[in-house]
């Protein structure tokens, strides 16, 4: 038999699974609570008639609960389907609950109040943008940082981005923009090829000349080297070689004083051959008065 | 007995190779007692590194002498050399002519037939963190003919389509993670491919300690090192299609794409050729 004051007595004075005790309230974590705290009128263990609003997947629906099938748990819960039309579903429920208690129907039209609200805000919210989280794995991650940084090393990227301007430049795609004395040049192109050709293993005779030629080559050309580029910063292009650039254009020395190169980290890589021969490097001090101090 | 003997001789005068240096290292790892194994690991390591550099010195001196007979010079494996040819490599040099014939074909024809001038618009998300502006501010300076544009709630898609009624050609969305930019979005407008990239180490000019002011308006030269299967082709091609496809030499600017490992290194360059 089902008494609802004793069942209530126990559950509120000894213990209920359900309960929850906060600072100030009580809280009941009943599924089929109507209000969600816990007190005599709202505890669907303690009313053998009850009656309650639950969504599932966007449709609402009126679950009662009457003294005749206390006896039969699975069959305890009527559920009925409340129509998509909010004033309809209304009228479901006072159909539904038309001699119930009015707290028990008050409080599950205000259910149905805030559910259907909650759910426009659902579907409002799914037509927004929202971002997509996505999770990163952390081990892929890890792989992934130290393979770039591995590929960073194998790619010697300044390394190739000079030969391909190399490249370009003899093939001639920048025609007549940089004046560089031609027998220079050519002379220049010329042992960059014989290096080429020597680095490379043939089986062929003329191999032996090749070397002999590019020896004597090498010799005369003690004082002029390869046609590449260096990484010179603006203050030490003005000190040193300026002799040998007499043949460049004006314009070449003139736009070496902006910044040239942006390459990561270092700022200059001077290449030693650049100070092979005596240069005479010219220091000048410049005396400034001291600024007056001024005070703040 | 004699001959006996003789083996042990011979025995006694082999020269240490690098299995037992190897062995020496291995024994060292076990001793249970941490500063003697410690001293003893470096103390074969040590006397391994001696064997290999007389191994070398003995080895060029070899080659010195022998001059063109020498053996060919040892090189390390790498993952490049030891890589298995992908079916799919494209032949630079030759001419492989079902590429080509495909490459006429593809989105981007009409950017290599000089038809049209490059127009690309870059955004970010709703609301982009400093760096992921300031990188904004600095890809415009890269790419010739780029706007950057702040959306501020509005979809992809609404933006792609209405930048096509403006008549941009292409799409840069940059992404950030950690107010950090981290991942970019490019689309070539007019139905074109899309391609997703995840960014990392983004440096800024002041990282590098330059001024973004000294990239000036000149249009870049562009380098597509190392895109060698069909699809490196598609994805160099799509990002080679952002720039103007006239560059000015008297620029002295050069973007590079460059794939190693399958990872894209982008660097910009101003560049001065000296004849030394």
């Amino acid at each position: 038999m089902q008494n609802d004051d004793v069942i209530w007595g126990i559950i509120n004075k000894s213990f209920c699974s359900f309960k929850v005790n906060t600072k100030t309230h009580k809280f009941c974590r009943n599924e089929f609570n109507l209000t969600g705290l816990c007190s005599r009128v709202s505890c669907p263990l303690a009313n053998s008639q009850y009656a309650t609003i639950r969504e599932e997947n966007g449709v609402c629906f009126l679950y009662m609960k009457t003294i005749e099938r206390a006896a039969f748990p699975s069959k305890l819960w009527e559920k009925v389907q409340l129509s998509r039309n909010f004033e309809k579903a209304v009228a479901q429920i006072n159909e539904n609950l038309v001699f119930w208690p009015n707290y028990i129907r008050q409080k599950c039209k205000q259910r149905l109040v805030k559910i259907t609200q909650y759910l426009i805000r659902m579907r409002k919210l799914r037509l927004k943008n929202t971002k997509k989280l996505v999770p990163l794995q952390r081990k892929i991650e890890r792989r992934e940082r130290r393979r770039e940084q591995k590929a960073l090393i194998a790619a010697r990227i300044d390394n190739a981005i000079e030969e391909q301007l190399l490249d370009r430049l003899k093939q001639g795609v920048y025609g007549d923009i940089y004046n560089f004395p031609k027998l220079a040049f050519d002379k220049a192109l010329h042992d960059e090829e014989e290096d080429t050709d020597d680095e490379e293993i043939e089986d062929e005779k003329e191999e032996d000349i090749d070397a002999e030629v590019e020896e004597e080559l090498e010799k005369d050309l003690e004082e002029e080297e390869e046609l590449e580029r260096v990484f010179v910063a603006a203050d030490d292009f003005a000190e040193s070689d300026v002799s040998d650039m007499e043949d460049m254009a004006e314009e070449d020395i003139e736009e070496s004083d902006e910044e040239e190169v942006d390459k990561p980290g270092t700022s200059r890589i001077l290449n030693k051959a650049t100070r092979s021969r005596g240069t005479v490097e010219i220091e000048y001090e410049m005396e400034t008065e001291p600024e007056p101090r001024v005070k703040a | 007995m004699s001959s006996e003997s003789e083996n042990e001789v011979d025995v006694k005068e082999e020269k240490p190779i690098l299995e037992d240096y190897n062995e020496l290292i291995r024994k060292a790892n076990k001793i249970p007692v941490k500063h003697k194994r410690r001293e003893e690991i470096r103390k074969a390591i040590r006397q391994k590194k001696k064997l290999k550099k007389k191994d070398r010195d003995s080895r060029r001196k070899e080659a010195e002498a022998l001059g063109e007979d020498a053996p060919p010079k040892q090189v390390p494996h790498t993952l490049e050399s030891l890589r298995e040819k992908d079916e799919t490599m494209v032949n630079h040099e030759g001419s492989d002519s079902e590429v080509e014939e495909d490459i006429k074909i593809d989105e981007f024809e009409s950017y290599f037939n000089q038809s049209y001038v490059p127009k690309v618009v870059i955004t970010s998300s709703a609301n982009p963190c400093l760096k992921t502006r300031l990188f904004l501010k600095e890809l415009c300076q890269v790419i010739p003919n780029s706007t950057a544009f702040h959306r501020r709630q509005s979809a992809v898609k609404k933006m792609i389509s209405s930048s096509i009624e403006r008549g941009f050609t292409d799409v840069i969305v940059i992404n950030e993670h950690n107010k950090e930019p981290c991942s970019m979005l490019v689309t070539h407008l007019p139905t074109g491919p899309t391609a997703f990239f995840r960014l990392s180490n983004v440096k800024l000019t002041k990282h590098i300690k330059r001024d973004w002011r000294e990239i000036t308006s000149h249009r870049p030269e562009v380098i597509l090192n190392n895109f060698n299967t069909r699809l490196g082709v598609t994805i160099g091609r799509m990002l080679g299609v952002l720039f103007h496809y006239d560059p000015q030499f008297k620029g002295r600017r050069v973007a590079t794409f460059h794939n190693q490992r399958d990872y894209i290194f982008f660097r910009h360059h101003r560049l001065v050729f000296l004849l030394m």
